[in-house]
């Protein structure tokens, strides 16, 4: 596949550069030899401007084609299918207006380009055409504005009475991630990083003396959410900026040091539905063929089951491409069982008493 | 001194005293106050500057591509930042991050804003030189003094900056958090608060020069469009630059004395630091306060540029040269207003969020008409497909694709999916970029009979147009599947998640042709040198352009102009204009230079 395209990479430019020789050559000649375009010049780069529109529209078909399939598939949460209908809203008006624009920019280089004798017209302006390409942008743009500032302030309203949100902090440091789930009382005890201390294992910085802290649940590797109910997440980072991003939920919220940021979302396919979704199939079972290629060629690569996951998509250092967590979407009994099995802050202080 | 110079003296005595002057090698090449030779100098330093820039791209996409493979050019450029020829992860953020600075400010500011506005404002206005000569010459060694201490940082031995291009904080000032954050980082800074400087006191000049130093019968709405994007592009630095230049002295202090302006809480390599109470979003503000409009900082030259190289070899009028106008204007004022949809997931109101979508979607009004004008312009025309006008065409084209996915990445709900992945690198590359790229190759292409006296070679003008072209797109139109897959940027490596492994494809496309986009710039550089040197000597007027830096003599002279300075009749766009017989004004030329007063049957026009 690879080397297809680099196949087709190479043909293309020894096209060009075909095509420069030839002209080159052309020129060399004549014997009256200038440096400003003639007519010759003129028609080639006419036609290689058509030409130029035709490689635009196939280097979009061909892409669409070749990697319209890996771009991010079934959302995973509540928004995410309201997301994706505005994206592919906007995608659509953007095809048309890049499609249209595209067409007349390189049809009109090709169409007039410059022969002896002609005449340009002279035509310096019309109000009439200036207000309709003033007005149709107007028009449209308000209407992609109104409807993202809609999911926009739907998305960003945060309500922590409304429904029974689940609170869990998300706590980024160079250059792993961790979960502070609120616990029985559903609040989370204060913390500081000034109040971390490591060999007492209180990695967070959570302050002990804090009554709300005592039922809080830290985990160091993943993250468990239950299916159908509403997540808000706390964000904080200890050292450098970080930002958690979960593609498959189009959540994404910097964590800043100093200050708690947040986001919120509703997780609607649990991992094991996702693994079963058909897109996803698919993409596992392709990934999961390179990998077994790549293992034959002596790579050192196991086989690939999906799993959600969390990225760091803030640049925070060396290892900032390898941040990441897993992160399991689980029916409300599963989550339940995995949560009885975890130690509570208070049992973790206890112990290293 | 002959007879017209002794006229010329007695009609402009206040500028026409370089005659007189010896000049030697120092003062002609080398602390020149002469605005051509200073934006030769500019060309030159930010050429080279992009060369390291580019290089500097090549090495990581082959990181991308083939990640963890040894490479003998990574062992010998990289040297102990590449053991056994395998990239280093801090040397791969380092050269993420010295990549562009390098191109947004050495390259595409300087290089480009710095080169056009020296040598086209006193010409194309009608003017001896700049208001401040001196200033001038002062703006360019500061230049040169911070490109030069960029060079240097370059050789730090813990690394240069490496924090990104932005340089947030806390990553930035903390070494313990990354080792570019030390040395490389401080020279950083100092050598982008140097560069603020020059960038300053050019833009104050060009701001003067075009308000004051005006030619006879050049007002305002007769000005070449190059000259309004010249000269607003100063308004936008002179207004933002000096914000960037107080982030980073609050930066410097928060590393140097212990401030906390921006940073707060933090717990690193084992120990809580002092810092208290400030905050990484308040600098993200005024780095974006500057970093936004340092877009159209970079872009309206380039934009300037193609207008006056569309219409002249369009052999038309710019189509709505007000609008044009009117345009630029609404862009630089609402550039500065929407620096926020840099941060919709940055932790700051969401409200503020929902203000900098409006102001965003905004400015993409200005810039559809723009696009549309050019469109116009080129229709009914008789295209002359110069290389310069092959550039400019290039330039409308990237500039409406990459713009068009502006309209997905302003949208507060939809930059949440997609923000820091590849696809803001397909986006910003395409429409600042290449465009600005374009409008910069587009300019040395038109302008080089002027600065040079040669003309450049038109076939390697046109396979280093249409290799670049190719390439460009080849490169950055499948990163946006990239990025809609939700690959982040900034990763040393993809092959931490596996669920990435199908694009590695991608990866090799965009790296084939990008290196081969980086080996058609030898076109232009063989081409740029031996052209100084060996070019065909350029006539007076090469293109039959009508703005008045053509009526100047080819042998460059202090002052511009030998005699008097011509006045000026008209604007700038009377390309093709007919008689209402049916001839042209004047008969058999198809351009009427602005110096040109009306002639018999001719109608002004107002445009």
């Amino acid at each position: 596949m690879t080397a297809f395209l680099t196949i087709i990479v190479l043909v293309l430019v020894a096209i060009a550069i075909w095509q420069m020789t030839k002209i080159f050559e052309l020129s060399q000649v004549k014997s009256e030899k200038s440096e400003v375009a003639n007519d010759k010049d003129n028609k080639l780069n006419g036609y290689l401007m058509f030409g130029f529109l035709v490689f635009i529209y196939l280097l979009t078909i061909i892409s669409f084609w070749k990697w319209g399939d890996k771009i991010l598939g079934t959302p995973a949460s509540e928004h995410g299918s309201e997301y994706d209908n505005l994206m592919y809203i906007s995608m659509a008006l953007i095809f048309f207006v890049q499609i249209i624009t595209q067409a007349l920019l390189h049809y009109f280089a090709f169409k007039y380009h410059g022969k002896k004798g002609q005449k340009a017209l002279f035509y310096a302006d019309n109000d009439k055409l200036e207000f309709i390409w003033t007005i149709i942008p107007v028009i449209t743009l308000a209407g992609l504005i109104l409807y993202g500032l809609y999911t926009w302030t739907n998305l960003m309203d945060i309500d922590e009475e409304e429904g029974d949100p689940i609170i869990i902090e998300l706590y980024a440091q160079q250059f792993n991630w961790k979960a502070r789930y609120a616990g029985a009382d559903n609040v989370l005890g204060d913390a500081n990083v000034r109040l971390i201390e490591i060999d007492k294992n209180n990695v967070l910085g959570i302050d002990e003396t804090d009554p709300y802290a005592k039922d809080d649940v830290v985990s160091q590797t993943e993250l468990h959410l239950p299916v159908g109910r509403k997540v808000i997440f706390k964000m904080r980072s200890q050292d450098v900026l970080h930002s958690a991003y979960m593609p498959h939920f189009r959540a994404q919220m910097n964590c800043v040091p100093g200050m708690i940021t947040q986001f919120s979302f509703t997780p609607t396919v649990t991992t094991e539905e996702m693994r079963a979704d058909q897109g996803m199939q698919s993409k596992v079972q392709n990934i999961n063929q390179l990998r077994a290629e790549r293992r034959a060629n002596g790579e050192d690569v196991d086989s690939w089951e999906f799993d959600y996951v969390l990225l760091c998509n803030k640049i925070c250092g060396s290892s900032h491409y390898n941040m990441q967590m897993k992160i399991v979407v689980e029916e409300e009994e599963e989550f339940n069982a995995w949560m009885e099995a975890q130690q509570t802050f208070g049992e973790q202080m206890a112990s290293a008493q | 001194m002959s007879a017209t110079a002794a006229h010329a003296h007695a009609e402009d005595h206040a500028h026409d005293h370089g005659h007189h002057h010896k000049e030697t090698f120092v003062t002609k090449y080398i602390f020149s106050q002469d605005h051509k030779m200073i934006s030769k100098q500019y060309l030159i330093t930010g050429l080279i500057m992009g060369v390291i820039g580019i290089a500097m791209s090549l090495l990581f996409r082959m990181q991308l591509a083939w990640p963890g493979e040894s490479f003998k050019v990574f062992e010998l450029l990289l040297g102990d930042w590449a053991p056994d020829g395998v990239m280093d992860p801090n040397i791969y953020l380092a050269l993420v991050t010295i990549h562009g600075t390098i191109m947004v400010f050495f390259v595409l500011t300087a290089g480009l804003s710095g080169t056009f506005s020296n040598l086209l404002i006193p010409l194309q206005i009608g003017a001896r030189d700049m208001a401040s000569g001196f200033l001038n010459m002062v703006s360019y060694w500061l230049f040169f003094l911070s490109s030069v201490i960029m060079v240097i940082s370059l050789f730090v031995e813990a690394g240069p900056a490496a924090a990104g291009w932005t340089i947030y904080p806390p990553l930035s000032a903390l070494p313990q958090a990354q080792g570019g954050s030390g040395m490389g980082m401080t020279l950083w800074l100092v050598s982008m608060a140097i560069f603020i400087a020059s960038s300053l006191l050019g833009s104050l000049n060009y701001i003067v020069t075009v308000l004051n130093l005006r030619t006879k019968g050049m007002t305002m709405t007769r000005l070449p469009l190059t000259i309004w994007a010249f000269f607003i592009t100063a308004v936008i630095g002179v207004v933002s630059f000096p914000v960037l230049l107080s982030a980073a002295l609050l930066l410097i202090m928060d590393r140097s004395f212990g401030t906390s302006f921006f940073l707060s809480d933090i717990f690193i390599q084992g120990e809580a630091l002092h810092y208290q109470g400030g905050s990484p979003v308040l600098f993200e503000h005024l780095f974006w306060f500057l970093g936004h409009p340092e877009v159209y900082i970079v872009l309206l030259p380039a934009l300037g540029i193609t207008s006056e190289i569309i219409a002249t070899n369009s052999r038309k009028p710019i189509f709505g040269y007000r609008a044009m106008v009117a345009s630029i204007l609404a862009i630089a004022f609402l550039s500065t207003i929407v620096w926020g949809h840099h941060m919709f997931v940055s932790g700051m109101n969401p409200f503020l969020g929902s203000v900098f979508t409006f102001t965003t979607l905004l400015i993409a009004i200005p810039s559809a008409v723009k696009a549309f004008n050019y469109i116009t312009t080129l229709w009914k025309g008789n295209l002359q497909m110069n290389p310069a006008m092959l550039f400019s065409i290039g330039l409308v084209s990237t500039f409406i694709t990459g713009g068009l996915t502006g309209i997905i990445l302003g949208d507060s709900a939809l930059d949440i999916n997609v923000h820091d992945t590849y696809f803001v690198v397909a986006h910003f590359h395409l429409v600042m970029g290449i465009s600005a790229l374009y409008g910069l190759f587009a300019g040395v292409y038109h302008w080089f009979p002027k600065m040079f006296g040669r003309m450049m070679n038109k076939n390697l003008g046109y396979a280093h147009f249409w290799i670049t072209a190719i390439c460009a797109y080849g490169v950055f139109f499948p990163m946006h599947f990239v990025g809609m897959a939700g690959v982040p940027r900034r990763y040393y490596t993809n092959t931490a998640f596996p669920m990435f492994d199908d694009l590695t494809d991608v990866q090799v496309v965009m790296t084939v042709f990008a290196i081969i986009a980086g080996f058609a710039q030898l076109f232009f550089v063989y081409n740029f040198v031996r052209s100084i040197f060996y070019g065909q000597k350029a006539p007076q007027n090469p293109w039959g352009s009508n703005t008045m830096e053509w009526t100047t003599p080819v042998e460059h002279i202090h002052g511009n102009w030998p005699g008097e300075i011509p006045h000026v009749h008209r604007w700038a766009y009377d390309y093709s204009k007919t008689r209402e017989d049916g001839e042209y004004v004047i008969p058999g030329q198809d351009f009427v230079p602005q110096t040109v007063p009306l002639q018999d049957k001719e109608e002004e026009l107002n445009h």
